[in-house]
């Protein structure tokens, strides 16, 4: 049973927070209604895009937004659920990361629960929405190994990006006011990814394929469904390594964590 | 202490003249500036990532440009690529992002120590940006361009007084900036939370000032409404007269356009400030 408690108290954190947001209606939903406008026109740049140049390398505009969504559904989950790890500069700064390892109970789960914002699934909406046009237009016959494979790189694809907000949150216990420096990789990364890996100079590509990989979150996967034109001549059997690379990633941000916590030393006076 | 506390003893002497109200809003600047300054980390930080989303940004424009013929809309791969640059610098010269400083004054109810000074309020606001644009332009703005510029072929001023003309539309720029923001922070007296307000702003400018995608690669239609807003001025003007695709007599009315939004604006501002001490409750106790 004790291992239940933490899952527990995180749900009544959560809808406690939900509760406290909800007190103030307008503003909640004012917000929210700002996540969804900013998604839109993020997707509208790129539709004007398409509608400049419709063929990206060989893949048509349909198969440019599949990838789009495959980029940044997770990331918008990942944001959810985990996005708030990067307020840990701001606890540190404030000294307030010692209450959060005095309590007993993870201090990741604690960040995750306390900073919870529900607003950002107005980030969401719009996200699926664009996904389940993609899905619907695109040229795939919907086997089971393919929905199977849809299905385990949205999964990765969450992993992956919360490892890195995990992994580049834990900075701050060595350096604060690196926000920026965490949006960098998070917010760039997915920003990276919405784009075909194929149009980029080689040493970004290297760098999303092998330095942050964050390729497998998105273009392999896209690559391997839509059976797109491979300028890159990527092998499709690299689809297989989305699991390990992201459970490479989960371990790599729990020691960084770890190590960081280890390393932290209080601000307080 | 804040930008807020600074020159309180010496200040009813400065303003007591014209010349002392110029005095007193150079010596704000000038603190804003230091302050500003004094975040080293955090300015290594953001230039970090103006230079990664320019790279990214860079990149895809220039690959659009490529597969479109070396061209689009008139715009070579290296316009482009430095249009990226461009737009990634002026990110904090022009506060793309905004600041929540004064809007925060306002719901806590500080603006009344504000108000108190003898020393207009908008000039006040306005003084603390320029002197944080000023550093910004060193910190934020110059180094990206010369990052990107280590993997892109950018395209410079040719004639020395493009130079000059860019100098001028970033000052311009600057003032629409501020007083696309000073606007919406003054909304906070009737609103009381401006957050929402704030990030739809935001990503209005972002869209709109050519953030995102540069105006010109808009559809014809899209394009001449995003050319009727005051958010042009902010980053596809100064960046076009950067390029140097206009005639003499097209600068000078981009200028112009530049300088009518920034004066309509600043006006808008102070007129709400009117209206907001005369009717509304200042928040706390």
């Amino acid at each position: 049973m004790a291992e239940r408690v933490p899952a527990r108290v995180y749900r009544k954190l959560v809808s406690a927070r939900i509760k406290s947001n909800w007190q103030y209606r307008t503003s909640f939903l004012m917000l929210m209604a700002a996540q969804t406008l900013i998604v839109s026109l993020e997707f509208l740049a790129i539709v004007f895009v398409l509608e400049l140049v419709p063929d990206l390398g060989g893949w048509t505009a349909p198969e440019v937004i599949f990838l789009y969504a495959m980029a940044t559904v997770p990331f918008v989950i990942a944001d959810l659920l985990v996005g708030s790890s990067e307020r840990t500069s701001q606890y540190v700064q404030a000294g307030t990361f010692d209450r959060i390892l005095l309590r007993p109970l993870p201090s990741l789960l604690q960040l995750w629960a306390l900073e919870f914002e529900l607003r950002r699934v107005g980030k969401i909406i719009p996200k699926l929405a664009i996904g389940g046009w993609a899905v619907a237009t695109v040229d795939i016959v919907w086997t089971g190994d393919r929905i199977a494979v849809l299905v385990m790189a949205l999964i990765c694809g969450v992993l992956i990006y919360s490892s890195l907000w995990v992994a580049t949150a834990s900075f701050a216990f060595w350096a604060v006011a690196t926000k920026e420096a965490t949006n960098a990789v998070t917010y760039g990364g997915q920003s990276a990814n919405e784009y075909p890996l194929h149009l980029y100079q080689n040493w970004i590509r290297a760098t999303l394929g092998w330095g942050i990989p964050l390729a497998f979150v998105a273009y392999v996967p896209a690559q391997w469904l839509l059976d797109a034109t491979n300028p890159l001549g990527l092998s499709p059997q690299l689809v297989y390594l989305t699991p390990v690379i992201a459970t490479a990633l989960v371990v790599v941000a729990a020691i960084f964590w770890s190590t960081g916590i280890r390393h932290y030393q209080s601000t307080g006076s | 202490m804040g930008v807020g506390d600074v020159a309180q003893t010496d200040m009813s002497a400065l303003v007591s003249s014209g010349m002392g109200q110029l005095r007193l809003m150079l010596e704000i600047a000038r603190r804003s500036f230091r302050r500003a300054s004094s975040y080293r980390l955090a300015t290594a930080s953001g230039l970090f990532v103006n230079t990664v989303f320019g790279y990214l940004r860079a990149s895809v424009l220039v690959f659009v440009a490529a597969t479109s013929g070396g061209a689009v809309r008139g715009l070579s791969a290296e316009d482009l690529a430095t249009f990226a640059f461009i737009s990634q610098g002026l990110i904090m010269v022009v506060g793309v992002f905004g600041d929540t400083e004064l809007s925060e004054r306002i719901k806590t109810g500080d603006v009344v120590v504000d108000l108190y000074r003898p020393a207009d309020l908008q000039l006040w606001w306005l003084a603390t940006w320029l002197g944080k644009s000023s550093f910004h332009v060193l910190s934020r703005g110059i180094p990206p361009m010369l990052l990107g510029a280590i993997a892109f072929d950018l395209n410079w001023p040719e004639v020395w007084w493009h130079w000059l003309v860019f100098a001028l539309s970033i000052v311009l720029a600057c003032l629409v900036g501020f007083a696309v923001r000073f606007c919406s922070a003054i909304v906070t007296f009737w609103l009381l939370d401006s957050r929402g307000v704030d990030q739809a702003v935001t990503f209005t400018i972002g869209f709109f000032a050519g953030m995102l995608l540069p105006i010109s690669l808009f559809p014809a239609q899209v394009e001449t409404v995003a050319r009727m807003l005051p958010f042009a001025s902010m980053v596809q003007l100064p960046a076009e007269l950067f390029l140097g695709i206009h005639s003499p007599s097209a600068i000078a009315w981009t200028l112009g356009q530049q300088a009518l939004w920034a004066v309509a604006l600043l006006a808008a501002g102070r007129a709400m400030v009117a209206t907001a001490t005369r009717k509304v409750v200042i928040q706390g106790g």
